[in-house]
C-alpha cells in the first residue's frame, strides 16, 4: 500500500484515538488524589509514539510488560491490569 | 468468505451467533476448554463441562450446519489448585477418543505462578503420552511476555513435543517472533480492547508472513466479537490482499494445523 492509501484507510480512526488519549490524560489531570503506577507506565509508553523508532507497537507492549523471568510463588488473583507495578521503581 | 473459527467458546454464546457465523461462511468451529468466569468447585464440574463440549455443543452447532470440535484441559485460571487440577487431568483420557476432540487445550499460564507451571507441565506430559495436539493460552496484558517465555521453555524442554503440533495463541507484537522463530504455530486473537485489533493482526501478517499462523475471535462470555475473523478478512481485502492469501490465513492454515489430528475433517 502507498502511504496515501494507509492514510485514506486509517487516518480518521487514528485521529479519533489520538484525541481520546489526550482527553484521557486531561481527565486524569483534573481528577483528585494520587495516581497509581499505571499512570507512570502509561506516560512512559506514550513516549514511544514520538521517539522516531520503528516497532512502536512492540516497544509500547514491552514497556507495559513484566520483564522478570522467574515464576511467582502464588497467583495473587486472576486478573491483569495492563501495566506492571514494578515500573513504579524505575 | 469461507473461514474456520479455530478458537470460540460457544457454550457462552447464543444461537444467533451460530446463525450469524454460519451465514458469514464459518465452515467449522473449534472450542478450547476454558474458565467459566467462576471457579468450579469439584472435578465433577469439569466432567459435566467435558460432556457439554463433546456431546451437547456439537449437536447445537449441527443445527446450523456447522461442524464443532473441541480441546480438553483445566484452564490456567483454575490451575492454582494443583490437587483439583490433578483430578481433572485424570478425567481427560476417558474423553480424549471422542470424535470431536482435537487435543489438549487451552493450557498455559495466567499469572505465571509455580502451581500454574506445574499444571502446565502435567498437561504437556499428558499430551505427549497420548500423542495429542496442543493449544496454548498465553497470559493477559502485562503478564503475556513473561508467560510466553516460560511456556516456550516448558515445551522446548520436553523432547517428545514437536513445535509444529503446538499452537501458541493470543500472540501480540512483542511475542509473535518468539513463537514463530521457535517453530511453533501462532494464533492472533481479535478482541476489541485487549489482545489485537484486525488492523494490528494484518500488520503482523505484513511483517511476519502467513506461515504457521491463524486468527480467531476467542468469542466467550466477555467483550468479544464472534464475527471478528470474517471482518478481518474483509479488512485484508480493503488493504489489497489477494483472495487466495486471505483464504490461506482464515481457512487453509487452521485446517492444516488441525488436520494433524486424524479426527479433523476438512470442511
Ligand atoms: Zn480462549
Amino acid at each position: 500500500m502507498t502511504r496515501t492509501q494507509v492514510l485514506d484507510l486509517y487516518f480518521m480512526e487514528a485521529r479519533s484515538k489520538l484525541i481520546d488519549l489526550a482527553a484521557f490524560l486531561d481527565r486524569v489531570d483534573r481528577a483528585e488524589g494520587e495516581a497509581d503506577f499505571r499512570l507512570r507506565a502509561f506516560r512512559d509508553a506514550v513516549s514511544h509514539l514520538s521517539d522516531g523508532q520503528p516497532a512502536r507497537a512492540k516497544n509500547i507492549l514491552l514497556s507495559l510488560s513484566d520483564p522478570s523471568t522467574e515464576p511467582i510463588a502464588t497467583a495473587p488473583g486472576k486478573g491483569a491490569v495492563g501495566a506492571w507495578p514494578g515500573t513504579e521503581a524505575k | 468468505m469461507r473461514y474456520i473459527e479455530p478458537h470460540g467458546h460457544m457454550v457462552s454464546r447464543v444461537t444467533d451467533d451460530y446463525q450469524d457465523m454460519a451465514m458469514a461462511g464459518c465452515a467449522c468451529i473449534c472450542e478450547p476448554a476454558f474458565w467459566a468466569g467462576f471457579d468450579r468447585r469439584s472435578p465433577e464440574g469439569f466432567y459435566d463441562y467435558f460432556c457439554q463440549l463433546t456431546e451437547h455443543e456439537p449437536k447445537r452447532a449441527a443445527k446450523f450446519g456447522v461442524p464443532h470440535y473441541c480441546w480438553l484441559c483445566i484452564n490456567p485460571k483454575e490451575s492454582e489448585d494443583v490437587r483439583l487440577a490433578r483430578d481433572v487431568v485424570a478425567l481427560i483420557p476417558q474423553f480424549i477418543d471422542r470424535p470431536n476432540v482435537l487435543g489438549i487445550g487451552e493450557i498455559g499460564l495466567n499469572k505465571n505462578s509455580r502451581n500454574e507451571l506445574q499444571v502446565l507441565e502435567m498437561h504437556v506430559d499428558l499430551a505427549a503420552r497420548l500423542d495429542q495436539l496442543i493449544l496454548v493460552h498465553t497470559p493477559h496484558l502485562e503478564d503475556k511476555l513473561k508467560g510466553t517465555r516460560l511456556i516456550l521453555d516448558v515445551l522446548k524442554n520436553d523432547s517428545r513435543i514437536k513445535p509444529e503440533r503446538c499452537i501458541i495463541d493470543h500472540v501480540e507484537e512483542h511475542t509473535i517472533e518468539l513463537v514463530l522463530n521457535s517453530g511453533f504455530w501462532a494464533g492472533m486473537t481479535l478482541y476489541p480492547e485487549s489482545k489485537c485489533t484486525p488492523a494490528r493482526a494484518i500488520d503482523m501478517l505484513d511483517n511476519f508472513g502467513t506461515e504457521r499462523i491463524w486468527m480467531n475471535s476467542a468469542c466467550d462470555w466477555g467483550v468479544s466479537v464472534p464475527l471478528a475473523v470474517p471482518r478481518t478478512g474483509l479488512e485484508m481485502r480493503r488493504r489489497g490482499w489477494l483472495a487466495e492469501t486471505i483464504d490461506k490465513v482464515v481457512f487453509q492454515n487452521p485446517a492444516r494445523f488441525m488436520g494433524q489430528c486424524p479426527k479433523f475433517k476438512i470442511p
